[in-house]
């Protein structure tokens, strides 16, 4: 039977695909007439917000994504850095918040699916993950239940699919009571001469379709991710995917046996938008017509409408364009996994996007005009109001250093995620040389007897709120620190940018601002931006989350045997602060969660010391004269040296000699550009030495020792008491 | 002595499980994909790796434990070769009828990664020769479900042959299993099944090497890799 494409195109209907009144009138100019239902479908999915940057294109464009190693910046599925030798590491971020708020652990799951199926596409094949996660209130009725499945989720995919999830962040604020966040990171390995991408060549070839059967999940999912939640939330779970890991899996051998025999000329995954949107970029990277017959899609549903196959955001699918001599190698390795293979169109030369379902031709489109056209705003923003300086001295000190700290490692925010990680795998694929908990997640590069690459993930969203500068700069600064303190050299980085409402000139003005400092950041430490995915309407009812412009980076280790970790650190050995002393109590988790103020501005980063100061630490650790290292960040000096302390199992004596400033500063400070090392006691003249002649500020703090942190008369708490609230606190509350 | 290691779909320690006995025995395994229906003559040993066979959408290791290989499989057993399964390996050992018991979800209802002390029961065995009895190692484990189970008549009569092989020690079962039972072989001897994965604990990168000692012993390099 014949499923109509003749719905009548309504104002209401057009609103309802989240398409303005200019925009509609933008497509009526563009093709001439009115468009199909079809056709509305396939202009909504590639306008949206999601799939079309249309809000932060302006912005995103000064950032800057060259460098010596770049080989492929944004634009592609990930973005690929040289790691010498003839391999490439391929990464990139990409959030999957809405989904995951609607149906935590599906939502969750299909993230790192996406993700994953991203840096597989290229031709690399997947070694390490991250998982950024930021959930509301602990009290908030939802947190636990959003908690509970969100990990799941990430765990039951990415543990089934075989990748070790080497870090990232859990967060709690209020801020994200009715949206949540899940940035998910996945890197994976390839040769420079292996990279494949979705720039279709030659007219006439098979686009082929491959993997997974198409369903109606996720129709519409991407129009979804581009608007505000109300409280007719729960009607959106049809739009929320269903995420299977196996095929999956096997989708990733295939893929990477079928590269291997040459027979791939361009491919692209099918992820937001499905198939309408990996067709469109195949044929308007190439230059090329496309033209899909519906009829030859593998279907998992009765009577799907060409409408709906192609919004279907039915996960594990690829489109590819093949050599034709080679169909029937790839059909054979298909066969073999398992998968669906089918030829649903070709390539054509007449630059137009042309669906065919059932004889009828039931979208005829511009394919270059339905990219390259997408409405492009420069939204009104406002710059965010800056903070009176709160300076140290009106700030009170803890009554008992003691409890405050007992506090503190104990909290919401700073307790030991123990309970999340260990639910995924880290060990998969037997690489995994730094777990979660330190500074960076380490992986070593199979076949290559020395290499490794350092991964973190990082932002501090109460600094972006007070000051979208600094804050943007602070989260290049801190992921580019923490894989510093593993010995690594930070190479590029992928950003996932998550706020409210742009159309708002107040949010607006907190993603200009944030991307200004992010962008000044990078040049500063020469860390280029090579992939990312920018994330808004993260509001519910007009209440925006806290701005959280997640950085993720990697560094390379060119010997793994000399890195630092965060508690190798000996008996005798001599404890020093690199950088200045702390002074900075504004927007300090200090201020937030012992004194219950939120207050003050932003720490400013100085880039300048940042470079010279990591640079320094970089070639102590490679020079062997480090045995730990922790970069200092949320919880200043003091939090640093306990979780030192704590990951290490040893205790310290420190003595705050010749104090410049009020102890709780110094101590709970969240000045930049700061990391503690621990060296050989005989070495730690020397290193002193050399960081005076390299302009480096440094303080001698004291000696790894006993199993107490002593700090003066201040603070005296055992290493067990500490590790006990510590690790107390996640599965107390998950109980 | 050769190893073959088994492919099928979802399986996905295989690659750490080669990179294993590659480095351990300086020969790499052949592999052995799912359909096929014969093994080589001369493979001393085949190893089932971890994974999740087929999604694990049924009982762990029940689809995998169906498909053709898993009578070649035991056809060799009969003959004495011997057969190991890790993880997602043992719980298709279990469904294919190789080894008593199952394995069910984790008490905790949660997929558990960290790392176990492991206590070697039985040190008299082609797979722990290696080490010595009442020895406690380290080892990862890695799993949604191994939580193990059988009927005490069974149990009884499995711990007086000594059929099992590995407990975990010092109060670190992960998963609730009976007697904290990590690993079991049949009563021949020649197959083990275990949940823990020592293909993760072999050399300085992993922070240890105390699984060596299994996969030296059933390639009958003990000395070379002492």
């Amino acid at each position: 039977m014949t499923i109509p494409n003749s719905i009548a195109i309504t104002p209401e209907l057009v609103a309802s695909h989240g398409l303005r009144p200019d925009e509609y009138q933008r497509i009526l100019d563009l093709i001439g007439r009115e468009p199909t239902f079809t056709e509305l479908g396939i202009f909504s999915a590639m306008w949206n917000e999601h799939c079309s940057y249309k809000s932060s294109k302006r912005w995103l464009r000064t950032l800057p994504t060259k460098g010596p190693r770049v080989v492929q910046g944004p634009g592609e599925n990930a973005g690929v850095v040289d790691i010498d030798d003839g391999d490439v590491v391929v990464f990139k971020m990409e959030s999957h918040n809405h989904p995951s708020y609607i149906e935590p652990y599906q939502g969750a799951a299909t993230g790192v699916g996406g993700i994953l199926r991203d840096v597989f596409t290229m031709g690399a094949r997947p070694i390490a993950a991250m998982n950024a996660l930021r959930f509301g209130a602990p009290d908030h009725p939802k947190t636990k239940h959003l908690v509970s499945g969100v990990v799941a989720g990430v765990g039951g995919y990415g543990n089934s699919f075989g990748v070790p999830t080497v870090g990232g962040e859990v967060e709690f604020d209020p801020r994200y009571n009715g949206n949540i966040l899940v940035n998910a990171f996945a890197a994976g390995l390839a040769k420079s001469d292996g990279i494949f991408l979705s720039q279709a060549k030659g007219v006439g070839l098979p686009v082929v379709y491959l993997g997974a059967k198409t369903g109606r999940d996720g129709v519409g999912g991407a129009t979804m991710a581009s608007a505000e939640f109300d409280e007719s939330i729960e009607e959106k779970r049809p739009t929320v995917q269903v995420g299977d890991p196996f095929t999956e899996k096997c989708l990733l051998e295939a893929c990477l046996e079928l590269m291997a025999t040459g027979a791939v000329i361009a491919i692209q995954d099918m992820g937001a938008a499905g198939l309408t949107c990996s067709a469109v970029e195949m044929g308007a990277k190439g230059d090329l017509g496309i033209e899909l017959n519906l009829d030859q899609v593998p279907v998992r549903e009765d009577r799907m409408t060409a409408y709906e196959m192609m919004l279907s955001e039915s996960q594990e699918r690829m489109l590819m364009v093949l050599q034709p001599e080679k169909e029937e190698v790839a059909k054979a390795i298909f066969v073999k996994w398992g998968l669906d293979f089918a030829i649903v169109g070709k390539t054509t030369d007449d630059l137009r996007f042309r669906i065919l379902h059932q004889g009828e031709e039931v979208a005829n489109l511009p394919i270059k005009e339905l990219g390259d056209q997408a409405p492009e705003y420069d939204r009104p923003w406002v710059q965010s109001t800056a903070r009176a300086a709160l300076p140290a001295s009106q700030v009170e000190a803890p009554s008992d250093y003691n409890d405050a700290l007992l506090k503190l490692v104990g909290s919401a925010n700073q307790s030991s995620r123990r309970w999340v990680w260990e639910q995924y795998d880290t060990l998969i694929q037997g690489n995994s040389l730094q777990r979660p908990g330190g500074d960076a997640g380490v992986v070593r590069i199979e076949h290559h007897p020395t290499k490794a690459l350092a991964f973190s993930s990082d932002v501090t969203p109460r600094y972006v709120e007070a000051d979208p500068f600094e804050g943007g700069k602070q989260a290049v600064a801190e992921c580019w620190r923490n894989i510093v303190a593993t010995g690594a050299e930070p190479l590029a980085a992928t950003d996932n940018l998550n706020f409210g409402n742009p159309e708002k000139p107040e949010i607006m003005g907190q993603l200009v601002g944030a991307i200004k400092g992010i962008g000044e950041a990078c040049k500063a430490l020469d860390f280029p931006i090579v992939s990312g995915n920018v994330s808004l309407y993260n509001e519910t009812n007009g209440v925006a989350i806290l701005p959280t412009p997640t950085i993720a980076g990697v560094g390379l280790l060119p010997d793994w045997q000399k890195m630092a970790k965060i508690g190798s650190a000996k008996d005798g050995d001599k404890l020093i602060m690199i950088g200045t002393d702390g002074s900075h109590l504004g927007s300090s988790i200090y201020l937030r969660d012992i004194l219950g103020r939120i207050d003050g501005p932003a720490p400013e980063v100085d880039l300048k010391a940042e470079r010279r100061n990591g640079d320094f630490v970089r070639s102590t650790i490679r020079n062997g004269q480090v045995t730990a290292c922790h970069d200092i960040s949320s919880g200043g000096l003091a939090l640093a040296l306990v979780e030192m302390a704590m990951a290490s199992g040893k205790g310290m004596k420190i003595t705050l000699t010749d104090k410049r400033g009020p102890a709780h500063a110094l101590l709970f400070g969240e000045d930049q550009a700061r990391y503690v090392i621990a060296v050989p006691a005989d070495l730690a003249n020397f290193v002193q030495a050399n960081a005076e002649n390299a302009g480096v500020p440094f303080r001698a703090l004291g000696t790894v020792s006993g199993d107490r942190v002593i700090v003066d008369t201040l603070i005296d708490v055992g290493v067990a008491d500490l590790s006990k609230a510590h690790e107390a606190w996640f599965p107390a509350f998950m109980n | 002595m050769k190893s073959a290691v088994v492919q099928l779909p979802g399986l996905n320690r295989d690659r750490d499980m080669i990179a294993a006995l590659t480095k351990i025995s300086g020969k790499a395994p052949i592999t052995v994909w799912q359909t096929e229906t014969d093994i080589a003559d001369d493979v001393d040993l085949i190893v089932i790796p971890g994974g999740f066979s087929y999604g694990d959408y049924l009982r762990c290791g029940a689809i995998a434990a169906r498909m053709p290989i898993m009578q070649a499989i035991k056809d060799k057993a009969e003959k004495g070769v011997k057969v190991l399964g890790v993880c997602n390996g043992f719980q298709i050992l279990v469904e294919a009828g190789m080894l008593p018991g199952a394995l069910m979800r984790n008490s905790s209802l949660k997929f558990v990664c960290k790392e176990v002390k492991l206590e070697v029961v039985n040190a008299e065995t082609d797979f722990t020769r290696a080490y010595e009895k009442g020895q406690v190692i380290r080892c990862p484990v890695a799993h949604h479900d191994g939580n193990y189970f059988v009927d005490s008549e069974t149990l009884a009569g499995m711990e007086d042959r000594g059929e099992v092989v590995f407990r975990y020690a010092d109060g670190t079962n992960p998963n609730g299993s009976m007697n904290d039972i990590a690993g079991v072989m049949n009563s021949r001897g020649n197959v083990l099944g275990m949940m823990p994965h020592p293909e993760n604990l072999i050399e300085m990168a992993h922070g240890g090497s105390d699984g060596r000692g299994i996969f030296a012993s059933a390639l009958d390099v003990i000395a070379a890799t002492a």
